[in-house]
């Protein structure tokens, strides 16, 4: 560069900039060789007391439960019957089909924006599954499994999408971004990892009104490169948040591969080890290791043991968003050359294996859903889509900025009433 | 009934794309799923999936075809039970109504204030204020003990008194506890109600003012001091993009009850990142309420109706006022309405508008003024958002002139915004322009000599106060 010393001062070699470089770039066969798996089974499960420093090597290895052939080995297996397996794997069919039908209706212009969690249901559904109903979870954009498994009306998530008369958000929020206090899902920010902190003074002031409820949150691994995750993690540690940080880690964030949140020095899960966090890295495409890695941060932090970070480590399967094509900057056929699978197609297998599902019961359970969420589709149709005028009253736009109307909001509302008397009268 | 096939967009800010190629054509039956097309933007190529199943009924836009608007119909596709032959193309829209009458023109150098007479009535609609009910701060009983009391003193009491009445008040930042404060706010909280509501935080002001947040939508009364505003920058992101907003973006659902308090402008010496007036930032962000004390009587009632408030507060306070003293009832429960300005004196000639420090400027102004026959009346603003304009134009009906005060840059500053608010709304009674009197639009210099010259003083008030009387 034009600013370099021209004349070195001593003869060292020059110094040279490392910038991260993803494996496989598109036109490069895909390759996952730097990926090291666990076998099943073989990590050991500390007590939920355990003190973080004796547990470091959980920050490096994946706890997994469901092995090659479906079975659940080891001592993460969750003892779960198989009513509840199976309905697991029947959100995760529901979430993979809404995913599929609001892609679609984003396709044909009913809505501006949406995003798939493809690859990543076993993340949302089975956490939220080992938490308490009413503990409150502070979600990224890709865990609407939460909504799902806490039996959110679709339609209120279409309508939502579909910014219409009947979005409970009163179309004041990007599609996606849902948010409800009932179903304790704090609306989810645009500005990346902010619920991080917030989510820790949620789970303080939980335990400074001596409740019993705890607080979860999420984050992709790039959104671990934001001053707000490593602030949270310093309150939680010195105050012993009942907390469980999720770092979602599928390994890109648009286009920029994990290298470039630090992904090649260390994993995610190891963040934890320098604030004295107990941390858990797990296979985030096994339903069942999610499942008991959960439950165990959610006892440690209801008992008062303190926060846990669990790493997911997982794969975005399809593009970021409905802008983007990922085909323009990783290799084409990552989705299947990926070595933890597809969450669903696993636990499905463990089912099959154990004699309590089958390929028919399957299909069957797909059809429905898909006919479920095409049902909920046209119903939420019916108070319009994105640009066909129905939406909420415009004097909407002035409530809820303040709790009460103060009154310079009032006059602009009625100014605004009387032009649209006078432009379309009654 | 038919569907309509609309040209789709990859992303939100698509306008058109090119029709690659069709997959399909008219006759077909498709499932939902299917690909249908494929189209190209500048950056992607995408496939087109239908939805719904049914059958092609017509194809509208060939494929080869560059620059379809999105939104543009390309196929339809006949419904369940519906004859595909019988679809029509949808018919072309409605022409756009003709424009209104064009108005008359003000055309330059053809004599002024053509179509004034029509125009103006539109304009000056504001003339009367609004007659509705206005807060105003409650009577003082007679005979009630006045006590002298430090701005910093009132401020503890008014959170003391608060945290006593409500056990979801507690205070967090950095030193409140063991060190009562950088500027001793806090003095004695620690003592009265313990580690657990008066917390000493890790220093990141993004930290603890992204888990006030939390804490607050959690059930809490949080308020969260900065050791002062300088350092909030950090916090910004939180105040406003989650605070301000997370209610109105949950359709109501999350309310954030916080205040964010703090010393806020110039104090001594202290150069320039430390000696900075975030008043206008925080004025401009809508879910907000900022408040800016200036004596201890309104430090104290206002900062018990934020602490109350159902909404976010962020409340300005200053450094060189901790220390001073004022006369403040005695009186159990001290509350003052938010958004009311004061008429801190009253007068007849020219009306001098401030807040926070600059009311002290202001009034030693007013007096040096009433030396010289100028009879100033001074209003102190207090609540910055949302701005007591009546009582502005109140004022200037009877004075009819305008000059601002404000310890602050003057770009878009709340003197800008008055003197917006007085062309605005008060055109007709202004004899002369609104003056703004701030402070140099430079970074605030270290050196005293430099600090005082870059700041506002009472002179500068007296020269403008003369400049719009005319004398």
């Amino acid at each position: 560069m034009a600013d370099r010393q021209s004349t070195p001062k001593s003869n060292l070699a020059p110094l040279s900039l490392h910038v991260p470089e993803p494996p496989s770039r598109p036109g490069d066969a895909p390759d996952f060789s730097h990926v090291e798996i666990l076998k099943a089974g073989v990590t050991p499960r500390p007590a939920e007391d355990s003190d973080p420093a004796a547990m470091r090597d959980h920050a490096y290895g994946l706890v997994r439960v469901l092995d090659d052939d479906g079975a659940a080995v080891g001592p993460w297996a969750p003892k779960l019957d198989a009513e509840t397996k199976r309905r697991m794997l029947k959100y995760m069919l529901r979430v993979r089909a809404f995913d599929d039908r609001m892609y679609r209706a984003q396709r044909q212009g009913k809505t501006s924006f949406y995003m798939k969690c493809t690859g990543e249901e076993a993340v949302a559904i089975p956490a939220t599954m080992a938490l308490d109903r009413d503990d409150m979870c502070f979600p990224s954009y890709r865990q609407q499994g939460i909504l799902i498994a806490r039996d959110y009306p679709l339609i209120d998530m279409i309508n939502q999408i579909y910014s219409n008369s009947a979005d409970p958000l009163k179309g004041r929020q990007l599609p996606i971004m849902y948010s409800s206090r009932e179903h304790g899902f704090f609306s989810i920010s645009g500005n990346l990892t902010t619920q991080y902190p917030q989510a820790v003074g949620y789970a303080m002031a939980s335990a400074a009104k001596g409740d019993t409820r705890i607080a979860a949150t999420w984050c992709g691994e790039g959104s671990t490169a934001e001053g707000d995750f490593h602030a949270a993690l310093t309150f939680a540690a010195v105050y012993n948040a009942p907390i469980i940080f999720n770092i979602v880690n599928n390994q890109w964030a648009i286009s920029s591969f994990s290298g470039f949140a630090g992904g090649e020095r260390t994993t995610f899960a190891a963040r934890g080890l320098g604030y004295g966090i107990a941390a858990l890295r797990v296979d985030g495409n096994d339903a069942l290791a999610v499942y008991a890695a959960t439950r165990w941060a959610a006892d440690r932090a209801r008992t008062n043991k303190g926060p846990t970070l669990i790493e997911h480590f997982t794969y975005r399967s399809e593009g970021h968003s409905t802008s983007d094509d990922p085909s323009g900057y990783r290799a084409a056929d990552e989705k299947t050359a990926w070595p933890l699978g597809d969450p669903i197609e696993r636990l499905k297998a463990h089912l099959v294996a154990s004699g309590e599902w089958d390929d028919d019961r399957h299909e069957a359970l797909r059809t429905e859903l898909s006919d479920e969420v095409k049902a909920a589709g046209k119903e939420a149709e019916k108070n319009g889509v994105l640009g066909h005028g129905l939406h909420q009253p415009f004097e909407t736009m002035f409530e809820d900025v303040y709790a009460d109307m103060p009154w310079h909001l009032r006059e602009q509302m009625e100014q605004a009433l009387a032009e649209k008397d006078a432009k379309w009268p009654k | 009934m038919a569907i309509e096939l609309k040209m789709p967009a990859l992303s939100p800010t698509m306008e058109e794309g090119t029709l690659a190629k069709w997959l399909v054509k008219e006759g077909d039956e498709v499932k939902s799923g299917d690909i249908l097309a494929e189209i190209e933007t500048d950056k992607a190529t995408m496939e087109f999936e239908a939805v719904d199943e049914g059958t092609i009924a017509k194809i509208l836009v060939a494929e080869g075809t560059d620059a379809v608007k999105v939104g543009t119909v390309i196929a339809m596709i006949a419904g369940e039970d519906e004859d595909a032959s019988t679809v029509e193309a949808p018919k072309a829209a409605p022409a756009a109504p003709a424009p209104a009458a064009a108005a008359p023109v003000d055309v330059p150098g053809e004599g002024k204030d053509v179509g004034r007479a029509e125009s103006e009535a539109e304009i000056t609609k504001h003339d009367a204020p609004p007659a509705k009910p206005r807060p105003s701060d409650p009577a003082i009983p007679d005979g009630t003990k006045m006590v002298t009391t430090t701005v910093r003193e009132a401020l503890r009491d008014a959170m003391a008194e608060e945290m006593r009445g409500d056990d979801r008040v507690f205070v967090m930042g950095e030193e409140v506890a063991e060190y009562q404060g950088a500027y001793k706010v806090t003095q004695g909280l620690l003592e009265e109600f313990g580690p657990a509501r008066v917390i000493d935080t890790p220093i990141t002001e993004y930290g603890f003012a992204g888990l006030g947040t939390g804490a607050a939508m959690g059930g809490l009364r949080p308020i969260v001091e900065f050791m002062t505003f300088n350092f909030a920058m950090q916090a910004i992101d939180h105040i406003i993009n989650s605070a301000a907003k997370t209610n109105y973006m949950s359709g109501g659902q999350m309310r954030c009850p916080i205040v964010f308090r703090g010393p806020n402008g110039a104090a001594s010496r202290v150069g320039a990142q430390h000696s900075q007036n975030y008043g206008p930032w925080y004025a401009s962000v809508p879910g907000l309420i900022v408040i800016a004390p200036y004596d201890a009587a309104d430090a104290k009632g206002l900062l018990k109706a934020a602490i109350r408030s159902e909404d976010p507060v962020v409340f300005l306070e200053n450094e060189l006022m901790y220390g001073k003293s004022f006369d403040i009832p005695d009186l159990d429960d001290h509350v003052l309405p938010i958004g009311k300005a004061r008429i801190v004196r009253e007068g007849a000639d020219v009306t001098l508008v401030s807040y926070s420090i600059g009311v002290g400027v202001a009034l030693e102004a007013a007096e040096m003024l009433a030396g010289e026959g100028i009879d100033a009346e001074v209003i102190d603003l207090r609540t910055l958002r949302p701005l007591d304009t009546v009582t502005v134009l109140e004022s200037l009906k009877k004075t009819n002139r305008v000059v601002v005060v404000e310890e602050g840059w003057p770009t878009c500053s709340i003197a800008s915004e008055i003197s917006a608010v007085c062309m605005e709304q008060g055109f007709d009674w202004l004899d002369a322009p609104v003056l703004r009197v701030t402070n140099e639009d430079v970074p605030l210099p270290y050196a005293a000599n430099l600090e005082k010259l870059a700041l506002v003083d009472a002179a500068r008030v007296v020269a403008a106060a003369r400049k719009v009387s005319y004398r």
